[in-house]
């Protein structure tokens, strides 16, 4: 039994290197994955930013954009997060295609493994992207106010969640029929944080789209990102925000291994 | 008496309506190369993928190296290496990634980096080692395939069509490469589309059609059964045609023009016969080939049987 595990860590690991590899040699896709949230960054920030800030509870409209950069900062990097399933689903799709994948399953290597380098790979990735977009949010005047330990639980949380889409994503990729259509269904979850309290408060909605925001993954990891850069209560966010990440990465692990067991080389 | 490497008991599968597996019996014996022979949609490569535990069957049963492939699939899975049709490499790797990935998922541990040596040597592949595989021929990326099957050597493996597509030269390369690894002991299960593979490489053929095993035998033994070797004669008119025709009894006539096929089995002995006949009646012959057994022939002897009965 122990050999078992540690013959699936290893061999996560391996997996995790090939996945490495491929983003070093095919920079492109990356590049994007974390490109675009800058982007949206900057629109938010510097196009919408005066006008929505100047909405925000308490907020003196003169200030509008300085208050809104904090406000939006953790809606970004959730973005930034949701953002990159869409790589990993086209990745899956495609690599199920290859036949060195019909070649990983003919071999006495952990099932577990070939996804789990895959989710690995995409954790990185979407860390990278974190890092890349905070320290542009702070290039452009984003002061967190967090001390040690609160920065250590962003990393922790950044890292659950990325972990917990990323399975989501595998999920994904391997139920899309072609590689072509991989990538719509994550379309889904870059709409989450905008459905949420990402850029705007959620008490402006109306009540029915209000009611989906406050029940919604996003809305959490949202908040929990939020209070612990600027200091604020977390409240229920934090066990909420866990809880959402322990869920996800069970069903996406359980429907991505169940469609990897069934899908056959044609 | 030894267990079989490969056994297979009334394998059967279907792709929806279409029945692709209809009943295979199939046994290899250790140390061993054996060839599946078969046209396109024969049900090799189903066998194949079974039997590597990339599909599972839907009745009967199969072991590999002893392994039940159901019940078992991880004992065949550390027993076997499979080198598919469809190049199962990493084209976004090097040749030598690819090696070192598999000498990883292997477990060698700090053995990898001189077993890997070792292949990229052993089949030709040092130069282009450092090269991404979009630079490589179809006959590197074959042998890279076969040599990443390689890393941990297997007691048994498949070769799914491992010359298709290939030129002369690299096919011959494949033969040695395959003759060298039956040398060392093991056992080989290859499919193919060519008679003349099988009989280079193959010390059994089995002839797969129609979902079945049609013919199982040594080469030999096969080609001794199929009529398709024939020796024929061109005349340059009608009235040596017919004098021919006379002194051969068991000849069939050609269609097209004045031609005469003779059954033969391919022996200097009956070329000798058949000329000793044609001088003692005096016959000029204008032009005489020697036609041996070829994949058309087979298919016409064995597996038109299928073909009449399903008309019938």
């Amino acid at each position: 039994m122990t050999t078992t595990i540690t013959y699936t860590v290893g061999d996560s690991i391996t997996m995790l290197r090939r996945n490495l590899l491929h983003i070093v040699r095919y920079p492109g896709l990356t590049m994007f994955v974390i490109g675009a949230p800058v982007v949206f960054l900057m629109l938010f920030v510097f196009v919408f930013g005066g006008t929505l800030g100047a909405g925000l509870p308490g907020v003196n409209p003169e200030g509008g954009r300085t208050a809104y950069l904090p406000y939006v900062m953790p809606g970004i990097l959730a973005m930034t997060i949701a953002g990159t399933a869409g790589g990993t689903a086209t990745t899956v799709a495609m690599d199920m295609t290859e036949g060195i994948t019909a070649r990983f399953r003919t071999m006495a290597i952990s099932r577990a493994a070939v996804l789990a380098g895959h989710v690995l790979g995409n954790t990185v990735q979407a860390v990278l992207g974190v890092v890349v977009v905070l320290a542009v949010g702070i290039a452009v005047g984003f002061r967190p106010n967090a001390g040690l330990l609160q920065w250590i639980s962003v990393g922790l949380m950044v890292v659950l969640i990325a972990f917990a889409i990323s399975w989501l994503a595998v999920a994904m990729g391997m139920a899309s029929k072609s590689v072509e259509t991989a990538s719509n269904l994550p379309m889904l979850l870059l709409l989450l944080p905008f459905l949420g309290s990402g850029f705007v408060p959620t008490d402006t909605m109306p009540s029915g789209l209000r009611w989906f925001a406050e029940y919604q993954p996003f809305t959490p990891f949202v908040e929990t990102l939020r209070g612990l850069l600027t200091g604020e209560p977390l409240g229920a966010n934090l066990p909420l925000a866990l809880g959402w990440c322990a869920g996800i990465t069970l069903a996406g692990y359980v429907w991505a291994m169940a469609i990897y067991e069934k899908k056959s080389v044609r | 008496m030894k267990t079989p490497a490969i056994e297979a008991r009334g394998l059967h599968k279907s792709y929806g309506d279409k029945r692709v597996l209809d009943g295979v019996d199939l046994t290899v014996d250790a140390g061993t190369v054996t060839a599946l022979l078969g046209s396109n949609g024969a049900g090799k490569t189903t066998t194949v993928h079974i039997l590597s535990t990339l599909v599972r069957p839907e009745g009967g049963s199969a072991t590999v190296a002893g392994c039940d492939v159901v019940a078992d699939p991880g004992g065949v899975r550390a027993a076997i290496g499979l080198t598919g049709q469809f190049s199962a490499v990493d084209n976004l790797l090097t040749g030598e990634e690819n090696l070192m990935l598999m000498a990883r998922l292997r477990h060698l541990g700090s053995r990898s980096k001189r077993r890997v040596a070792e292949l990229l040597e052993q089949f030709d592949l040092v130069e282009s080692g450092r090269k991404p595989l979009s630079t490589y021929s179809g006959g590197m990326r074959r042998r890279l395939d076969l040599a990443m099957s390689l890393v941990a050597p297997p007691r048994v493996i498949f070769l799914d069509e491992p010359t298709t597509g290939l030129d002369p030269r690299s096919r011959r390369t494949m033969w040695d490469i395959v003759r060298s690894l039956v040398s060392d002991g093991t056992t080989v299960l290859l499919t193919t589309q060519y008679l003349d593979e099988a009989d280079e490489l193959a010390d059994r053929v089995a002839v797969l059609d129609g979902g079945r095993i049609v013919a199982d035998g040594t080469p030999d033994e096969l080609k001794r059964r199929i009529p398709g070797g024939h020796i024929r004669l061109c005349f340059a008119d009608v009235a040596a045609l017919d004098e021919a025709a006379r002194a051969f009894g068991d000849a069939v006539l050609d269609d097209d023009g004045l031609a005469l096929s003779i059954p033969t089995d391919g022996s200097v002995r009956t070329l000798q016969a058949v000329l000793d006949r044609l001088g003692s009646a005096g016959v000029e012959v204008e032009d005489l080939s020697i036609h041996t057994p070829d994949l058309d022939d087979v298919f016409m002897a064995l597996t038109g049987r299928t073909d009449s009965k399903d008309a019938s």
